[in-house]
């Protein structure tokens, strides 16, 4: 039990990729077999994240349960594994999400099973190793290694445009992340010509000394890398194309586990990398935050495939985070990270209702349903609650979050938060306009007369997510205080040494002292 | 636990148990949900009696169930605060909740979402119930949502009427166009104070600067125009006339409309240091009373006449706590909970007895028919027009009292003539309905409600008429002044007496304001000497701009909801797809890798592609070591 708590990370990074050993011998006709055992294996999975959970200690903000071990030694890189309250909730969403979106799509998908099936979990080992990466090179390898199961699930499973659309979001997001990497490896050179030393290590990294100017340039390369995966404003026209074509268990993980990439790079790299750049454009940043925001929101109104309005709202409240981030108080940050988890939750459920109706009804266009409440009251409270929560009402989860983030912003960025908060009216709008037409008034489309209602495993596929709602809502305590003790180190480390700092001191005078 | 906090918190936790019970093993209870209910909601009303005489006998307190909310400096509980003005509330919300309640048993027999039905209700009254004893303003907004959520679902219960469910979306997006505001004074007031503890919170109001405690009283305002639905916002609360009567009843006229009054009433240390923000309430206030009293005069809808009515005396009540007089826009919220709640529910035994019948057009003659429920609507009538001794009359004169005596006297002049045709359209439906000769469809089987119906009926008349004495004039030296006022005592007086008039004289002006509304129905629809069509023809525009409505819904269409829609089309087939996915798509065919690879890709190709790039990235490493 010791060995397991002490390599729990390399356990929950591996776990999935070793047990495609176990689905290899399975004929490919077995079906059934496959996708039980895969449903199951993530569902271990899921089980030994929660220990993650249970042994986090949530009054540090120390990395915990790390693992150190060296790696390619002339280069400096090295297998080094830890997690913070941050890093603990995305690998925690990852693996819920993972055995969700298998339990999803048993009916979806019907060809290739046994290959989406390896996939899925392939997928899961990179993306909990992209998270719980503390060493540069091992992050970025995971990180790039995200993009091939993710291309061959939508590509292979997908609708309508796939493999357009497959394509689209790979190059897009390869060719951000390419020029991330230069710039990761220009601070690595840095480094070395500061000490001498070869180190990947992000810790060491950190104290790299980088002037002000060499600074900006390197952060906008960062920037390109993460800002493409959020998606921020203008860089999101891949995300609606690559939702909408993916199968539901794709779109599922898209959104709700790699779009946090983008966020948890900035938060692990970009800032506390160039924290002088961070500020300096930080406004810029939320500029186009708030953009996103509201521009998601306009564009969602007028959508007329449900998957592609879902993509767009994504747009909008990633840009929530992206404020809450860069605003860079305690409270916007506590805001931004528990909205991750939220966004992950609330438009993970959106898009798993999203695929019901399509595997019942073989369309998207919102023009084709209605009156379906009638017919399905499960499904109706469920999706609502879905819808809601995405609305932010209070109450639910989404709302904590947002709130958290606005309150925080508004002392730095008054004006920019107030506008980013008249999302929440447009919010409504395209959510409810949306419901009203999908679930209620009169039945139309003929299809819709023997909507069933939710069998028992499509509600065990979306419950977690409908617990995690409320108890978010209601009691969002056993989040907040192991996310609270990171951000708070977080941000006295960006004041430790940033202009902010100097700015005050030349404003207090003690720069003459 | 001490047993005062212990009733504290099971005051709302019935009404939240038969929201979970009923929403979640509904069709097991079938008809009974209905019963148990109004007993957990009866409960609810007695603890809050037992608790109204607990802190008039002892003194308030507050209470902390579980911290909620803590980030950094953050901090906020699900805490109560248990004052004077929490208990009169709570009495009655639970109180009107109980009756309409059990009103709904009859009311609502037989439909298919009998037991969403009391679920959503239950959900209702505890938010209210929240609301009403929240302690911090992040809690007070999160209830003042959960009302708004509740209202949207219970308009749109007969979700299969596109206008139902269109309305419940309405009244959803414009109360949250006010939240908007609503949330934005909260992020002022935190970034200004760093806490949203009611208590804390006051202590920095009187230093304050008044420009930002002004900000901060009118982005709250804002969220209270959108609740209590005043100009600009009072839109959705006609519409809001889709649901169930018994729901307007209850949330769109007795209680979560008067949310925002409540609001001010509480936060009146911010609003009395604000002098400027006050006389906005004010105005609004007033502006609204007049405005949709207007448009009620010539209504033929009696639901909507009474939603217009609504609209109207909340703005009586905005004008009360913008003059600095909480204590009597409270009490006109609580006579107006009694007599519209009467007026909601015998208007929907009106619509019951005649199977759904709405339009004062096919009505009349229906006083033989259904004694019970003339008599009661004649008695919510009187109230409404403030004929002594109804309890309108006690409430509603000591606002315009003290709106004299302050000395806003063109805001009396407007109370008054408002006064004037309040009593006119309130005794131009009850003439139309209940008197004239009968234009109702004679194949129609006309009857009186069950008891179940008209017993709550009965209660709110008996109500209507001894509720007012609470308020027995003179006005600042009666029961309920005395007993409200201590929790007003630190407002800051922005608006002192000018006037000393005697209450007598004042009330006998409203009184005639009243009795010539009356008589002026009277003439028109029962003796007839003055044909309505003539005076139609007279004032033709005025009659089509209030028969219209004053064309608002109709502006806002043409003026924002069309343009924003033909924007938002275009940010999505221009911006989006030609100008922003044409740049993406046209830097990638300029690398003219892109269009070869869309068309031609196999899988193998893109996995040797990122093989290369690994490589290339493995490469450029090797490059700076040798270097």
């Amino acid at each position: 039990m010791d060995f397991f708590i002490k390599h729990l990370l390399s356990v929950l990074i591996f776990f999935p990729a070793a047990s495609i050993f176990l689905l290899l011998p399975i004929n490919k006709k077995n079906q059934g077999v496959l996708r039980n055992l895969s449903t199951f294996l993530s569902l271990v999975e899921l089980i030994f994240s929660f220990y993650l959970f249970v042994y986090f200690k949530q009054d540090t903000y120390k990395f915990q349960f790390v693992e150190k071990s060296s790696w390619i030694p002339s280069f400096g890189a090295s297998y080094f594994l830890g997690i913070d309250g941050v890093s603990l909730f995305l690998i925690l969403l990852t693996t819920l999400l993972t055995f969700i979106s298998l339990l999803s799509s048993y009916r979806y998908i019907k060809e290739h099973v046994k290959e989406f099936v390896i996939l899925m979990l392939l997928l899961e080992t990179f993306m909990i190793g992209t998270f719980a990466s503390l060493d540069v090179l091992l992050f970025y390898l995971f990180w790039e290694f995200m993009l091939i199961p993710m291309y061959f699930i939508i590509g292979m499973w997908g609708t309508g445009k796939r493999v357009y659309s497959a394509v689209k979001f790979v190059l897009y997001t390869l060719s951000g992340s390419l020029i991330m990497l230069f710039g990761l490896i220009y601070i690595f050179i840095m480094h070395y010509n500061q000490t001498g030393n070869f180190t990947f290590n992000i810790l060491r990294l950190y104290n790299t000394n980088i002037p002000s100017g060499l600074q900006l340039i390197l952060f906008i390369a960062l920037f390109l890398g993460f800002a493409i995966k959020i998606p921020l404003f203008p860089f999101h026209t891949w995300l609606p194309d690559a939702h909408t074509e993916a199968p539901t268990a794709g779109s599922v993980i898209l959104a709700g586990v790699l779009l946090k990439f983008g966020v948890y790079g900035f938060f692990r790299f970009a800032i506390p990398l160039l924290p002088e750049a961070a500020f300096t454009l930080a406004p810029f940043v939320i500029i186009l935050g708030v953009i996103g925001i509201l521009y998601g929101a306009f564009v969602s109104i007028v959508q007329k495939d449900l998957k592609r309005l879902v993509a767009f709202s994504s747009v909008s409240h990633m840009g929530f985070i992206m404020l809450g981030l860069f605003a860079m108080s305690v409270i916007s940050i506590n805001g931004a990270v528990l909205q991750l988890l939220n966004h992950g939750i609330a438009t993970g459920a959106l898009f798993l209702f999203v695929g019901m109706l399509y595997e019942r009804m073989h369309t998207r266009q919102i023009k084709d349903f209605g009156g379906i409440a009638k017919k399905a009251p499960v499904f109706t409270a469920l999706f609502m609650i879905s819808v809601l929560a995405s609305v932010g009402l209070p109450g639910l989860n989404g709302f904590i979050g947002e709130f958290l983030i606005l309150i925080g912003s508004f002392h730095s960025y008054p004006v920019l938060t107030v506008i980013a908060t008249s999302g929440i009216i447009f919010a409504a709008v395209y959510l409810l306009w949306m419901f009203q037409r999908v679930m209620f008034q009169g039945v139309t489309n003929p299809a819709a007369e023997n909507f069933e209602d939710m069998n028992l495993r499509e509600i065990i596929t979306v419950l977690p997510l409908i617990i995690l709602m409320f108890l978010i809502g209601f009691y969002p305590m056993p989040f907040l205080e192991r996310i609270d003790p990171t951000v708070l180190h977080f941000v006295s480390m960006l004041n430790h040494h940033n202009i902010v700092y100097n700015v005050i001191k030349l404003k207090t005078g003690l720069s003459n002292a | 636990m001490d047993i005062k906090i212990l009733i504290t918190w099971l005051i709302p936790l019935f009404p939240l148990s038969g929201w979970l019970l009923w929403g979640l093993f509904g069709k097991y209870f079938k008809g009974l949900s209905g019963y148990i209910a109004s007993g957990f909601v009866g409960v609810s009303f007695i603890l809050s009696v037992v608790l109204f005489f607990i802190v008039a006998y002892s003194h308030g307190f507050t209470d902390t169930l579980y911290p909620w909310v803590h980030a950094g400096i953050f901090k906020a509980g699900v805490s109560a605060v248990i004052d004077r003005l929490s208990v009169v509330m709570l009495v009655m919300v639970t109180g009107v909740s109980t009756l309409v309640h059990i009103y709904s048993i009859g009311y609502m027999e037989g439909e298919k979402g009998f037991s969403r039905y009391f679920s959503f209700l239950n959900l209702f009254v505890f938010s209210m119930i929240m609301l009403v004893i929240s302690n911090n303003l992040l809690l007070l907004y999160v209830f003042w949502e959960a009302v708004g959520f509740c209202s949207y679902v219970l308009i749109g219960f007969w979700y299969e009427k596109k206008s139902a469910s269109d309305a419940g979306k309405k009244a959803f997006i414009v109360n949250r166009i006010g939240d908007f505001g609503f949330a934005a004074g909260i992020f002022l007031l935190f970034a200004t104070t760093k806490t949203l503890n009611y208590e804390t919170v006051f202590t920095f109001i009187p230093s304050m600067p008044v420009y930002t405690t002004t900000a901060i009283a009118l982005l709250l305002f804002a969220g209270a125009v959108g609740k209590s639905a005043q100009f600009p916002l009072h839109v959705w609360l006609p519409d809001a006339m889709e649901g169930p009567t018994p729901v307007s009843a209850l949330i769109h006229a007795a209680t979560m409309v008067t949310a925002g009054v409540y609001m001010i009433a509480r936060f009146h240390i911010i609003f009395s240091y604000s002098p400027a923000a006050s006389e906005v309430v004010l105005a609004v206030g007033t502006f609204t009373a007049f405005f949709a009293a207007f448009i009620a005069l010539t209504q033929f809808d009696i639901k909507r006449i009474i939603a217009y009515s609504t609209i109207s005396q909340l703005g009586y009540m905005f004008m009360a706590v913008g003059i600095g007089s909480y204590t009597a826009g409270i009490f006109h919220l609580i006579s107006h909970a009694v007599f519209k709640g009467l007026l909601f529910l015998t208007a929907g035994s009106v619509m019951h007895g005649l199977s759904g019948e709405l339009d004062l057009r096919k009505m009349g003659g229906l006083y033989s028919k259904m004694k019970t429920t003339a008599v009661t609507f004649i008695v919510g009538g009187l109230a409404l027009s403030g004929i002594p001794p109804f309890s309108g009359f006690f409430s509603k004169d000591a606002i315009l009292a003290d709106i004299y005596n302050k000395g806003f006297y063109f805001a009396w002049a407007i109370g008054e003539i408002t006064a004037l045709m309040t009593a006119f359209y309130i005794f131009r439906l009850i003439f139309l309905a209940f008197f004239s000769e009968s234009k109702l469809d004679p194949a129609k089987h006309v009857h009186e409600s069950s008891k179940i119906m008209t017993v709550p009926m009965i209660i709110l008349a008996s109500l209507a008429v001894i509720i007012g004495f609470l308020g027995m004039p003179p006005f600042n030296e009666s029961l309920f002044y005395g007993f409200l006022h201590t929790d007003f005592k630190n407002a800051a007086v922005f608006a002192p007496a000018v006037n000393n008039v005697p209450w007598y004289i004042l009330s006998l002006i409203s009184v005639l304001m009243g009795l010539s509304g009356i008589y002026a129905a009277y003439i028109l629809y029962i003796k007839k000497t003055v044909s309505p069509e003539k005076i139609k023809s007279i004032f033709k525009p005025l009659y089509a701009l209030s028969y219209n409505k004053v064309y608002i819904d109709e502006i806002y269409n043409f003026l924002i909801v069309k343009p924003m829609l033909v924007f938002f089309d275009f940010l999505w087939r221009v911006v989006d797809i030609k100008i922003i996915d044409g740049a993406v798509n046209g830097t990638a065919s300029a690398f003219s890798f892109f269009s070869v690879k869309a068309r031609k890709i196999q899988n193998g190709m893109l996995m040797s592609y990122i093989l290369t790039l690994s490589i290339g990235a493995v490469a450029l490493l090797f490059y700076y070591f040798i270097r």
